[in-house]
């Protein structure tokens, strides 16, 4: 279909973590309309009831609201776009760290890591 | 209306030397998308065909839309999609819509050309003279555009290529009523899954079980086609 979907996560929090990564990058910007649940529906080759889940939960999160008759947009409030972005960088950070210290990494190696990379990559650029 | 779109209790279905459904009961919710998957031979036709009053049970009672299938005003509650060819070749994909409209008073004829246009179907062409991928997109159109409650899918994708297949798996999320219920019986697992709200897995003759997609996904951390290899083993 049009996305791969990993068979480890509910289908509808993917097509989040998608939506809410759009809004970081700044790909969909606050106050920006979002597509109709059908058009999510038929963009993901999801059903319409996984669409409106995705919606639901955008809105429970304060990411989205609904205005009636109008359709779904992102939030125009500051504080909770910044707050989204805090969420997903720490999440990552998190999975990291876990994921490093998992394979016997100190955090003093980890860190000296990250800096080593940057600079190589500073430099071959 | 009753509060299930289908029922079957204590349903079973004999052929000559072989029994296809032993002692079947389950009930499906309105407005669903759902899958129903297995092996070959399993009894996912014979189901189908029960409830669209194509068979009759040799014991139990199946119910459509609160109704026992099979009476005479069967074609209110559903449209069946056979997996048979079974059009008049002589007619344009036209005429084939405008002859639906005359048999079934339900027939959503703006939908249809709707649709038509969506998959790239000329009404001028021949029904007989279409390609096994067109014909596959046409009785998609047939059967969507019937304003049921219930609609049935026997195989609706199989032997069609992978582009014939994704359209027609568009044709259905762009244009079904949420209000139906879909049931749809496939091989072609891991391309609907995106698509169904519940799996219905039956196995010689039995029903193995009916859940959520997203309830397998979260518990079972699988597919359905994972889900469906250790529920059968």
């Amino acid at each position: 279909m049009v996305e791969d979907f990993n068979s480890s996560q509910p289908i509808y929090y993917q097509i989040l973590q998608r939506i809410c990564r759009q809004i970081v990058r700044g790909e969909v910007q606050a106050g920006d309309k979002l597509p109709s649940v059908r058009e999510l529906a038929v963009q993901s080759g999801v059903n319409p009831n996984t669409a409106q889940r995705v919606y639901t939960e955008l809105e429970r999160l304060h990411i989205t609201e609904t205005r009636r008759g109008q359709g779904t947009f992102v939030t125009e409030d500051q504080s909770q776009l910044q707050s989204l972005r805090d969420t997903l960088k720490s999440e990552r950070i998190q999975a990291f760290l876990q994921d490093m210290r998992e394979m016997g990494y100190t955090d003093a190696e980890i860190v000296a890591g990250i800096q080593h990379h940057q600079q190589s990559e500073e430099g071959s650029s | 209306m009753s509060q299930h779109i289908v029922e079957f209790k204590n349903v079973s279905k004999k052929y000559p030397g072989r029994e296809a459904l032993h002692n079947v009961s389950f009930t499906l919710p309105r407005g669903k998308v759902i899958g129903l998957i297995g092996p070959n031979g399993s009894g996912k036709s014979t189901a189908l065909k029960l409830m669209a009053g194509l068979l009759r049970p040799n014991a139990g009672q199946v119910l459509v839309n609160g109704e026992i299938a099979g009476r005479p005003t069967q074609h209110q509650h559903m449209a069946f999609l056979s997996d048979r060819e079974e059009l008049y070749p002589f007619y344009t994909i036209g005429e084939t819509l405008a002859f639906y409209k005359s048999v079934y008073g339900d027939f959503d004829l703006a939908k249809a050309e709707d649709m038509l246009k969506f998959l790239q179907l000329a009404p001028d062409q021949k029904v007989g003279g279409l390609s096994k991928g067109n014909y596959g997109r046409l009785k998609m159109v047939l059967t969507i555009s019937r304003r049921v409650p219930l609609l049935l899918l026997d195989e609706p994708l199989s032997g069609l290529d992978p582009m014939v297949r994704q359209t027609i798996i568009q044709s259905i999320i762009s244009y079904f009523d949420p209000e139906q219920t879909i049931l749809l019986s496939t091989h072609e697992v891991s391309e609907i899954e995106p698509m169904l709200d519940m799996a219905m897995l039956i196995f010689n003759g039995q029903l193995v079980a009916l859940e959520d997609v997203e309830t397998i996904r979260e518990t079972h951390q699988q597919h359905l086609v994972g889900w469906m290899s250790t529920a059968v083993r």
